[in-house]
Parts: structure tokens; sequence; C-alpha cells
């Protein structure tokens, strides 16, 4: 097997004095689509920025692409070809749909801009219709997509998702996780994503990990996962969606 | 009518050099939501930059007709690049340091920066004015009528053409550029323009650069206007250039602007038709009115946002 592209060993984050994640380790191996589960407040967008360096890591190391990337400030750790779609998705309110997709593109300073604008208006037709509108009038799921999109232009080799499905209507939960598996089967997207949206998920991903209260309690490929009865019990039944 | 227009002249030249002040408050603002106290110092000290510049090409270049002008635009290039210095210096060592910090900080840092300024410029030029030649002042007519001639002089034009086509130039870099985009990234969202690869410090760096250019140009248009500068002569046009970026709604660039000319219109037509001595009462009053009914300023945004 392949080096992890992300390898995340031991971290520890604190709010202030409040420990938030209590030394987790997660790896993503090239080319796979890999998805942390868990309840809210369990750690899951902490572990996302941490990854970021905002917050950084007080204990432990974060490795990607053989590099460690623990200290580095984010807009650096962005130019190593990391894109996030972060938790609340974070649209640029006052800037046009346009506007904050050439945002996702200042990292590779606007090269195949145009070609990349097709080919994600292509994947999302929604926001091609909404490319003039300004960020803070659109639907959440609207800004979902685009918060995607945004990460999209960006080009990167691995995309970290946070709560993709947040506040969707299903159908477009679908249309997105369709988008993403296509994205890792036809380009090779590494995919890293953060869900309590368990059943779809797990279905979608090679492997995941479920976190309880800031450390990993379980890993598994995703099958597994799906069928191991703790899981089940705790994520999935009574609250599939 | 001949009075108003020539009252609308004066007005409008002094409004530009508040709006061109009022950018540097409003784009900070916008920036890092600190109210930089020390902006009006820092264009007191572009005059004195300008000053210093302005004798040192002249006593090169000559005082001849065309020659002034040559001197102005070199001068204006000179003081613009070495306030941006300072600014930048300022912003490095008297502000990023505390940012983080609790939100008073910044604030009390920079009244104790803009302390700073006026008494070390007081100290290394002295407290008196210091003045140029008078340049500029030949007139133009517009209106001669039996009783009462309105006129524009050329420093009059100056001003106001350099005002708009530098205006024109900021807004463009604003709203089209890269540079610009990122500026206003970083305005709506810190954290998410550093996820994607802005570097936030940076810009805010390149805020404080543009926003002391600009206070350099006003700086540079005020010593030719008034023909002299003094140590505290950052303090009441900082106030007036900050209210005017409170008037127009502050973090708005074409709300500066306006903020600038109506407050200088105010204060010129206040003195021509009531009495000089309530001009600032006068522009400080309609401030107050105006917040009452537009507590955002005029070309505020009342904060609506769907979530």
């Amino acid at each position: 097997m392949s080096a992890p592209l992300l390898a995340v060993r031991g971290v520890k984050t604190f709010y202030g004095k409040i420990i938030a994640l209590k030394g987790v380790d997660v790896d993503v191996n090239p080319g796979e689509i890999v998805t942390m589960i868990g309840a809210n407040g369990a750690g899951k967008s902490t572990l996302m920025m941490t990854i970021f360096g905002a917050p950084q890591a007080r204990e432990g190391t974060i490795a990607y692409d053989g590099r460690d990337i623990t200290k580095l400030p984010s807009h650096e750790i962005a130019r190593l070809g990391i894109a996030q779609s972060p938790e609340g998705r974070r649209i640029f309110p006052r800037m046009t749909v346009y506007e904050n997709l050439q945002m996702g593109a200042a990292v590779r300073d606007f090269a195949h801009f145009e070609e990349d604008l097709e080919t994600i208006c292509q994947l999302f037709p929604r926001v091609r219709e909404r490319l003039q509108q300004r960020g803070g009038t659109l639907s959440g799921g609207e800004q979902q997509m685009v918060a995607i999109a945004r990460a999209l232009m960006a080009r990167p080799k691995l995309l970290l998702l946070d709560e993709p499905s947040l506040g969707l209507a299903p159908l477009i939960v679908k249309q997105i996780f369709e988008a993403i598996r296509e994205l890792n089967r036809t380009q090779g997207l590494t995919v890293f994503l953060v869900e309590q949206n368990a059943f779809h998920a797990l279905k979608l991903a090679h492997r995941g990990y479920v976190m309880v209260n800031g450390v990993i309690t379980m890993s598994g490929t995703g099958k597994n996962l799906l069928a191991d009865p703790q899981v089940r019990a705790a994520y999935l039944e009574g609250g599939r969606h | 009518m001949e009075v108003f227009l020539q009252q609308l002249i004066n007005g409008l030249t002094l409004g530009s050099i508040y709006g061109l002040i009022a950018i540097g408050y409003t784009m900070v603002f916008g920036i890092i939501g600190m109210v930089n106290f020390a902006h009006g110092d820092v264009f007191m000290l572009s005059a004195f930059i300008a000053l210093i510049f302005f004798m040192l090409v002249t006593a090169v270049v000559g005082t001849g007709a065309g020659m002034i002008m040559v001197a102005l635009v070199i001068v204006l290039f000179l003081a613009m690049f070495f306030t941006a210095l300072w600014n930048w210096t300022i912003e490095r060592v008297a502000y990023r340091p505390l940012r983080g910090s609790f939100r008073l900080a910044p604030l009390i840092s920079a009244i104790g920066m803009s302390i700073f300024l006026t008494n070390f410029v007081q100290v290394v030029q002295g407290p008196r004015n210091k003045s140029t030649e008078p340049m500029l002042n030949d007139k133009i007519t517009l209106i001669d009528s039996a009783t009462y001639a309105v006129t524009i002089n050329y420093k009059q034009i100056v001003i106001i053409l350099t005002t708009v086509i530098l205006l024109a130039v900021f807004w463009y870099i604003v709203q089209k550029t890269p540079l610009g985009r990122a500026q206003r990234a970083c305005e709506q969202d810190r954290k998410m323009a550093g996820l994607l690869g802005i570097d936030v410090d940076r810009t805010i760096s390149i805020t404080f650069i543009m926003g002391a250019a600009l206070a350099a140009v006003a700086g540079v248009m005020y010593l030719v206007y008034y023909g002299s500068v003094n140590s505290a002569d950052g303090f009441v046009p900082g106030v007036k250039a900050f209210t005017a970026a409170v008037l127009g709604g502050i973090g708005s660039l074409p709300g500066a602007v306006i903020g600038g000319l109506l407050i200088g219109l105010i204060e010129i037509f206040w003195s021509g038709y009531v009495s000089n001595d309530y001009k600032d009462v006068a522009a400080f009053s309609i401030l107050a009115v105006v917040l009452v009914f537009m507590p955002s300023g005029i070309l505020g945004r009342p904060e609506v946002e769907k979530v």
C-alpha cells in the first residue's frame, strides 16, 4: 500500500483550556473516499479545521504528502493542494457566486478558470443560474453547492468536506454524493468527508471512522461499519435519512 | 447664485481632501473592524513629508511655471511611497501583535500611535506652522457679474481632478482585481479567506499601504491648498474624515467619498451663509441627525443577511 496522502497522528486540539480532540489518528490514502461519522459536538469539524491549522494542533502531527504541515498557516496549507468546504459553508455573502468561485481559484492564480467553471457548472447546473447573484441571497442548498464548487475550483488533490448534506433536501444530498463519487472515480480525487448523515456517507466511502467525544472509537471499511450493530444502533436505526 | 457656485467649488475642494482621508478609515475598518485613530496623524505626517520633498525637488528643478507641476507630481509619488512605508511599519509594530487580543487593545494602541506621531513631528519639525511658497494660484474666472466673480483656481482644479482619478483607480483595484477581491474576502470572512490560500496578514498590510497612499495624496493637496502645515493639523481633519466615513456608511468606499464631500460642503456653506464660527457644530450636528434616521450611514448596509 502506498503512503497515505494525509496522515493525522495523535492530534490534540484545545479551545482555550477545553480539549476538543484527545489524540486522533486518521489516514487518508490517495484516491480514497474516507468518511468520519459522529454526533454533534464529537469534534469532527474541529479535526477538519485543525488539518488547516486553524486552530493548530497542540500535540501530535499532521502530514500531507509526506510533509509536516502541523505548524503551517492556513493559506500555505491551501497552496499545497488541499481544499475545504467548511462547516457552515462560509460563502462570502457580499460577493457574487462568480466572485466566490474566483476566490476558490486564487490558489492557482486563475489558471484554467473558464474551463473549470464550465466543468463545475455541468456538475451543478444550479450554480450556473446563480452566477451573478450575491452569495448571501442563496438558499442553504445552493450555498452548499457553491461551497463545494469553490473548493473544487482550486483543483485540489485532497478535498475536505464538512457535512455536505447539512440542511439539504434528500434529492439534493443524493446529487451531491453522486457528484463526489463521480469526481473520485473519473479524476481520482481524494476525499475526506465528515458527516452526521451516516448512512449515505458510509455507503459512499471506501473506509470510515467513528468519532465520539474527540476520540476515534471505531474504524473499518464503509461496508463493515454499515453492518456493525453498534454503529447501526447509534447512528443509523431510527435515524435513517 | 454666483455666491452659491463659488461656495460649491470651495466645498468640493475641501470635501475631496476629507474624502481621500476617509477612505483610509473606511478600508481599515472594513478589513479588521478597527478605527485607526492614528490615520489623521498619518495624513499630517504625509503633509510634512511632502513639504520636505517639495523643498528638495524645487531646489533641483526650480520653481518655473511648468516646473511646479513636475515637482508636484514627483512629490506626490514620493509622499505616497514614504507615507505608505510609515503606515506599513505602524501596522506591523502597533496593531499586528495585538490581533486576536481583546477588541479595545488595537484601538488604544492606535490612540497611542496618534499621540506619538503628533509629538514626534512636533519635536523634529518644531511646533510652528511650516509653509511653502504659494503655488498654482492663478484663477480662471467662470462667471463675472457686476458684483461677484466666480473663480476657480488651478490648485482647486488639480485637487478635484486628482481625487476623481485616484478614486477611479482605487475603486477599480478593489472591485475588479484579484487583490481587491482578496481584500473584500478578508473583510467578509477572514478565516475562510485563509482556507482559500489568501495570506490574510499580507492583505491587511496592503490595505494599510493603500489607505496611507491616499492619505498622502490628501496631505499633498492640503499643503498645496493651505500653503502651510503644523504638527497639530492631523487631529481636526482626521476627526472630520472619520465623521465623513461614518456619515457615508463605514466600510463603504463610495460612502467615504460622499461623506467627505458632504462634510466639506456643509462646512463651507455654513461658513459662507451663516457664520464661520459654528461650521464644525453644523457638520457634526448633521452627522448626528443622519445617524438617527440612518444608523448605518448613507451607503452603509443594514445587517440583513440570509444565514
